[in-house]
């Protein structure tokens, strides 16, 4: 206690100095009111900046419970957006015309499934049997044909794509009739096979490929054009290849094709066999 | 002993009154602005003792201060220039001169030691005026220029004071 008290006396100057400081500048501060302001945002500011790190840091350490919550914000975002309700409306393009009858109508169609890399290729659509859609009816796309309806539920109906091994179109090339096929040698879904074209054609490249009139497409639909045609060995038949128009993978909306005089012609066959 | 009271008492009288009504109108452009009342502070008597020098620059600085309406801000300059002053002369005065020399002014300490004394005290007085005037970093270039444009000032009139008053004491 007595060499403290030494001490205190032997820098009695500094002591002295600390306290009459302390003093003034309580007064400084209390009194002028430039000076507190300016304590006052100082201290709020280092306050501030102080949290501003912590907060910074800790918001790391519950980056997952917000991803959490904005994902599901988003979800419940994304359920209010009119894409995710099913839309039932069916706009349908109907020609009326006093010389010619309709025959076919197209009725448009969202893609939902869809695949290109399989051997046998299926799509699906959002469409079924509550508008129209049967089994058996052509599907195209605006760039060229698509495929063959095959199953039909009330509000879908899946699709035999043409990229499939059991798919077979009546095509025509320069007024030629031939079947298109997909799968026999070759998986490039960029690419058809084009056969049973007689072998003393002269196919040149690039002519253009459409539906025959025998399919159940439109006569004249677009499916691609020859790339390259040649005759295999012991075949009559040429090998002609077909770059197809459509890019399958891209596939987004499609439009199914409602024949009105196929039931007709279906009728009239099935009493040549009945004979 | 008693002299010395009434002296310093007369000086403390007459220079916080130039100081209030006088110098307060004085300056050039806020840049450099005269101080002369801290004269009595550098004047006090070498023997007495450091809570009382302490007392007395407070007070000093708090009389000018009332005036000023800036309260606190003189007495703080003033403390800590009396903290300066009891260091500068730890260090460069005897202490058996203490007797023979009563109090640190211009005729009885020389022409050299009294200037410099006076620019250090000055400066550090000024230094901590301006700074707790401003009470922020980002204007320390304009404060540090204020610092040495007033000392300068300070200096001067305190030095022309002193040669007014010239007093050569015979030894």
């Amino acid at each position: 206690m007595r060499n403290l008290w030494l001490f205190i006396s032997k820098y009695n100057a500094f002591f002295l100095l600390v306290i009459f400081f302390t003093i003034s500048l309580i007064l400084l501060i209390n009194n002028n009111s430039y000076q507190r302001a300016s304590v006052w945002n100082s201290s709020n500011q280092m306050v501030g900046s102080a949290y501003e790190r912590v907060n910074e840091f800790s918001s790391y350490l519950i980056l997952g419970k917000t991803n959490d919550s904005l994902a599901a914000e988003n979800a419940r975002l994304r359920n209010l957006l009119t894409s995710s309700y099913y839309d039932d409306s069916v706009r349908q393009v109907t020609v009326k015309d006093s010389v010619l009858k309709q025959q076919y109508i197209y009725t448009v169609a969202r893609v939902i499934n869809n695949s290109v890399h399989q051997k046998n290729n299926y799509l699906t659509i959002n469409r079924g049997s509550k508008h129209g859609i049967k089994k058996g009816m052509g599907v195209i796309a605006p760039s060229g044909v698509i495929g063959i309806v095959l199953n039909v539920s009330e509000n879908f109906s899946t699709v035999r794509s043409l990229l499939h091994t059991e798919t077979k179109i009546s095509a025509s090339v320069d007024g030629n009739i031939g079947s298109l096929v997909w799968g026999e040698g070759n998986y490039d879904s960029r690419f058809a096979l084009l056969k049973d074209i007689q072998s003393h054609l002269n196919i040149k490249k690039g002519a253009r490929v459409t539906t025959s009139e025998f399919s159940l497409f439109p006569p004249g639909t677009n499916i691609g054009y020859v790339t390259e045609s040649d005759t295999r060995d012991e075949n009559s038949a040429l090998n002609i290849q077909v770059k197809l128009d459509t890019d399958f993978a891209k596939l987004q909306y499609v439009y199914v094709i409602i024949n009105l005089l196929s039931e007709e012609q279906l009728n009239l066959e099935a009493q040549n066999k009945v004979e | 002993m008693g002299r010395a009271v009434i002296v310093n008492s007369i000086r403390f009288i007459v220079l916080i009154a130039t100081q209030v009504f006088l110098f307060k109108n004085i300056g050039y452009y806020n840049l450099s602005i005269p101080y002369l009342y801290i004269l009595f502070i550098l004047l006090l008597p070498f023997g007495m003792p450091n809570a009382l020098l302490f007392l007395l620059a407070f007070f000093t600085g708090l009389t000018v201060d009332v005036f000023y309406d800036t309260l606190g801000l003189n007495a703080i300059a003033c403390t800590v220039m009396a903290f300066v002053r009891i260091v500068f002369i730890s260090v460069t005065v005897q202490r058996d001169g203490f007797d023979n020399e009563p109090e640190p002014s211009l005729g009885i300490m020389g022409f050299r030691w009294f200037v410099f004394y006076a620019i250090i005290l000055t400066f550090f007085h000024h230094l901590v005026l301006f700074s707790f005037e401003s009470f922020k970093f980002s204007e320390l270039g304009f404060t540090f220029i204020r610092v040495i444009l007033s000392t300068l000032f300070t200096v001067f009139l305190i030095l022309i004071t002193e040669f007014a008053f010239f007093r050569k004491k015979v030894r």
